[in-house]
Parts: C-alpha cells; structure tokens; sequence
C-alpha cells in the first residue's frame, strides 16, 4: 500500500538490540528534542496585548452602519431577522416623524433592535440579506460576559457612532468584487 | 551544649525551613514554566512579572477551597496522611550540610544543623516514613482508586528503595563514612563521586525518580488511570500539602544527589581564588544551591519529555534491572577496594 506522507515507519516486533534495551540512547535523544523545543519559538500570542491579525472577512460582532450623512441605514424590513438561521435578531420598527429626517434615512426605522449574541452563529446571512447595506460583520470578538442578560445587544451597541472619525471601518469586506456587484443600476438607491 | 549554639541552630533551622518552603513553592511555578517552554507555550505571566506571584495565588486558592472529608473516611487517618507526607518531607533537610562553616567572632558556625554519624541511614529513614502519608491517606480515603495509588505507591516504594539502598553501600565502600559531612569533605577539590561511582549514581538517579513519584515513575497518582491516585479524594489544603510534599521531596533529593554524587557545596578551583573562610563558605552555598537547581531541572525536564511506565514495567526495571546491577555495582566496587588495599 502506497503511503500518504513519506513520514510512515514500518513497526515490526523483532527482538530489541542492546541499545535500545538499555532505553539510554533513546531517552538522551527524546531529552534533546524537548530541550530544543525549550528555547524554541513559542507558539502562543499574549492575547489582549498582541493581537493575531484577522482575516480581511472575519465575521464578529455587527455594526449598524449610518449613511455619510449620520443616518441610520436600516429601515426595520426585518430581511435580517428572516435569513437568520439562529433566529438572533429581533426588531420593533416605528415610522419617522416630521424633523428626524437627520437622523433616519428612510420613512421607517428600527425603534428596537437587538441580536442575542448567544444565540448568533456569526454566519453572515444578516449582512448578505440586508437591501440598505445597513448591518455588517466587522473584525470585533463579543466581549465575555458573567451574565446572560448583557449578551443581548441593543441599538446602543450596535449602531456606529455619528462622528466621522469613530465610524467602523468595513472597507475592508467590500472587495473588488463586491464593489463591482454594487455598480449595478439595481442598488443605485442606496447611494 | 551552650546558649548560644542552641540559638545558632535554631535560627538555621527556621532560615532551612523558609528556604525550603520557598524553593518547594517557586518549583510549581518552575514546572509549570519548564513543561510550558517544552511544548512551546509561554506558561503563567499573568500575576505579577513573569507571573512570579503565581505560585502565591496558587497557594490562596488552595486555602479558599471547600474542605470536604468524604463521609465513609476514616477521619482521623484522612487528616494524618498529609501531615505525615508533610512532616517527614521537612525532616530530611536537617542532615544536609548547606555550607562549610562560617566564622563569626572567633567561633565557628557549620551550615548543617545537625551532623549526624549514620546521615544517609536517617534521610533513608525520613522517606520509608514518609510512604506511609501517602498509604494512610489512600487507605483512610475508603475510595478504590485512592486505595489503588496507595497500594502502587507502597510496593513501588519498597522495590525502588532496595536498588536505591544497595547504590548507596558501594557508595559508602568508597567513602568509607556513612556521615553526608565527611563524604562532601572527601570530595573536595573535583574528586566528585560521580566520577568514581557513575553506575551507583544512575540507579540512585533513577530510584530518587521512583521514590519521589516523579514521572515516569509518578503511577500512585497517574490522572489517567487513578483520577490522581491516592490524593482523588482529597481537598483544599490537605490536597496542597500532598502536592506540596512532592515538590519539597523533589528539592531534598536534589540535595542528596548534589551532596553524595556531586561534592556537595564544593567548588573547583575555590582555593587558587584566594577568598576569605567566609566568602568561600557562602560562595560553596550558592554553588550548591545552583547544582540543586540543575537537579531540578533535570527532574523536570524527564518528567516532561519521557511517558509514564505500565506497571510491570515498573516493577521488571526495579527487581530485574536496577537490583541486579546494583549488586554488580557493590560486588564491582569491593573487589576494587579488595585488590588496592591488598598492595
């Protein structure tokens, strides 16, 4: 039988030869290789302070995105809440009224929303479905937590903030090809 | 005996007992560290620098625990057992000679508290005690896996004791002296015994392995198999004693293996130096203390490189390997000694 990795070693039950009787050699040896891995690398990384560079598309915690004007994006059409296979999100939709149109972009907002991070799989279905480019995965890890209760977040956390400067970046998610997919007349209402 | 010479040894003995404590207690964090390094991880580093205090949060939680005595135990054993592991692990450190002798004021002061004419018989005799803390304490637990370390520690003991008492006679056939202050005296200036007793100190080597219940002789507490052995049913502090006694023992054969086969707090090449009586003294202690630490190391680094023995393994390499050569080694020895002295 052909072997997958050129590493396999026949084992056989043969009488041990002297050497390998006393066990000496082979213990020095085996003391060898530890003392080697003893001033070798260490593989783990002192987390809080260093941090291991994140692929461009980790899915972690969400972020509500606000139009360039400092708007809110979603309009609660509860697409979101649909494609989630956790059944994470919840939202309570409430119409704008006359002088909040600098806070909302459309007619129609999110009054509640909350994703229960417990229950969410972190999977992407939410930012896929969304019409109004309104939720995103970004890099963030949901912070441990003693109690249940905190795990569900509301609006508070999960909208970005309005000063420019604080804004989450998601640049990084929208690749050549999303891009490209957005160009389409299709989604020219979200500019 | 005077005033002053009680007081001396008294304060030794706290001073032997502190340093004990604290070399015992900077061995976890020195395990930990040491089987971190080996399999390329970075170990605590979390309290305080380079997770220093670690081995003092340790000892906090071990006193924070719920003290639990399994209802069907025997009471009283249950709370002998560690107490005797403890005790007769402290014991040992009396005969060590720590140093040479200082001289303070025109009297002389020697770093051994005391000198005892049959020392090796007496270390010997402080670990055969101290089997029976772990004995009592697997009984007493009146749980099948305690009382299945318990038996494994006795007879593995005993078996390992035999081997590790027969290195020691051809060692004493070279020495000529059963006292742990005249063999370091003998083997000043690198006339270590190590050099003319290397297959005495192999056997010693691996019996102190065995008698400690270091890996890869540690099966009276294999978690694998035992769930810890004959300590599964304690504790809190009780646990932390054992553990605790473990690490203490591991230091005090450090320093027999360093005092018999290693000259001890001798130094090579301290004479041409050309220091004062005292800084000898202190520097043959430092020197001392740092060959106990590479024995530490050394058990260290076995425990962490090498995989637990089966159990007739273990006992096939006591009766069959270890005895035998053993007698070889002292039959060996003799007829040296024999022949020479002949002339």
């Amino acid at each position: 039988m052909k072997s997958l990795t050129n590493r396999s070693k026949v084992v056989s039950d043969k009488k041990m030869t002297f050497m390998e009787w006393i066990y000496i050699p082979a213990i020095i040896k085996g003391m060898s290789i530890t003392l080697k891995h003893f001033f070798g690398k260490k593989a783990t990384i002192n987390y809080p302070e260093q941090k291991r560079e994140f692929s461009k598309v980790y899915r972690g915690q969400h972020v509500l995105k606000r139009d360039d004007l400092g708007r809110e994006r979603c309009t609660a059409c509860g697409l979101c809440a649909v494609a989630c296979p956790a059944e994470a999100i919840t939202m309570v939709a409430a119409e704008r009224k006359p002088g909040e149109e600098n806070l909302y972009r459309e007619e129609k907002y999110a009054a509640i929303y909350e994703i229960n991070m417990i229950r969410c799989i972190f999977c992407g279905d939410c930012e896929e479905a969304c019409p109004k480019e309104a939720i995103f995965l970004t890099d963030r890890i949901v912070a441990s937590e003693y109690e249940r209760a905190p795990f569900i977040y509301g609006k508070d956390t999960l909208v970005e903030p309005v000063d420019p400067d604080k804004r989450i970046d998601i640049s990084a998610r929208q690749t050549e090809k999303v891009l490209k997919f957005k160009m389409d007349e299709r989604f020219a209402h979200n500019k | 005996m005077e005033w002053t010479v009680i007081i001396y040894k008294t304060i030794l003995l706290f001073i032997i007992l502190f340093v004990t404590l604290i070399v015992a207690m900077y061995s976890t964090y020195g395990e930990r560290k040491v089987a971190a390094f080996m399999q390329d991880r970075r170990g605590p580093n979390r309290a305080g620098p380079f997770g220093l205090l670690q081995p003092l949060a340790d000892g906090l939680k071990m006193f924070m625990k719920e003290e639990i005595i399994p209802l069907t135990a025997n009471k009283r054993l249950f709370i002998l057992g560690p107490s005797i592991a403890m005790t007769t692990a402290l014991l040992t450190g009396v005969v060590i000679p720590w140093g040479g002798t200082l001289t303070i004021g025109g009297n002389e002061y020697s770093l051994q508290i005391a000198d005892l004419s049959i020392g090796i018989l007496y270390i010997f005799a402080m670990v055969s005690i101290g089997v029976y803390g772990i004995m009592i304490g697997g009984w007493a637990s009146n749980n099948k896996y305690a009382l299945l370390g318990a038996i494994r520690a006795a007879s593995q003991m005993i078996s390992y004791e035999l081997a590790m008492g027969m290195s020691i006679i051809a060692l004493v056939l070279t020495t000529g002296s059963l006292s742990l202050h005249d063999i370091v005296a003998q083997q000043h200036g690198m006339h270590w015994n190590i050099f003319y007793q290397p297959l005495g100190f192999l056997i010693f080597l691996i019996c102190a392995f065995a008698e400690t219940n270091r890996s890869p002789f540690d099966l009276p507490e294999c978690e694998t198999e035992l769930i810890g052995g004959y300590h599964t049913e304690y504790s809190s502090m009780k646990l932390g004693f054992y553990l605790f006694a473990e690490y203490i023992n591991m230091f005090i054969s450090s320093a027999v293996i360093a005092t018999l086969y290693f000259g001890g707090y001798n130094m090579p090449f301290i004479d041409q130096i050309g220091l004062s009586p005292n800084a000898v003294t202190l520097l043959g202690t430092a020197f001392f203390f740092m060959k106990i630490f590479g024995m530490i190391f050394l058990f260290m680094w076995i425990r962490w490189t090498l995989p637990r023995f089966r159990y007739d393994q273990l006992m096939n390499l006591g009766w069959k390997g270890l005895i035998p050569l053993a007698i070889f080694n002292i039959l060996a020895t003799g007829t040296y000694y024999f022949f020479t002295d002949l002339k």
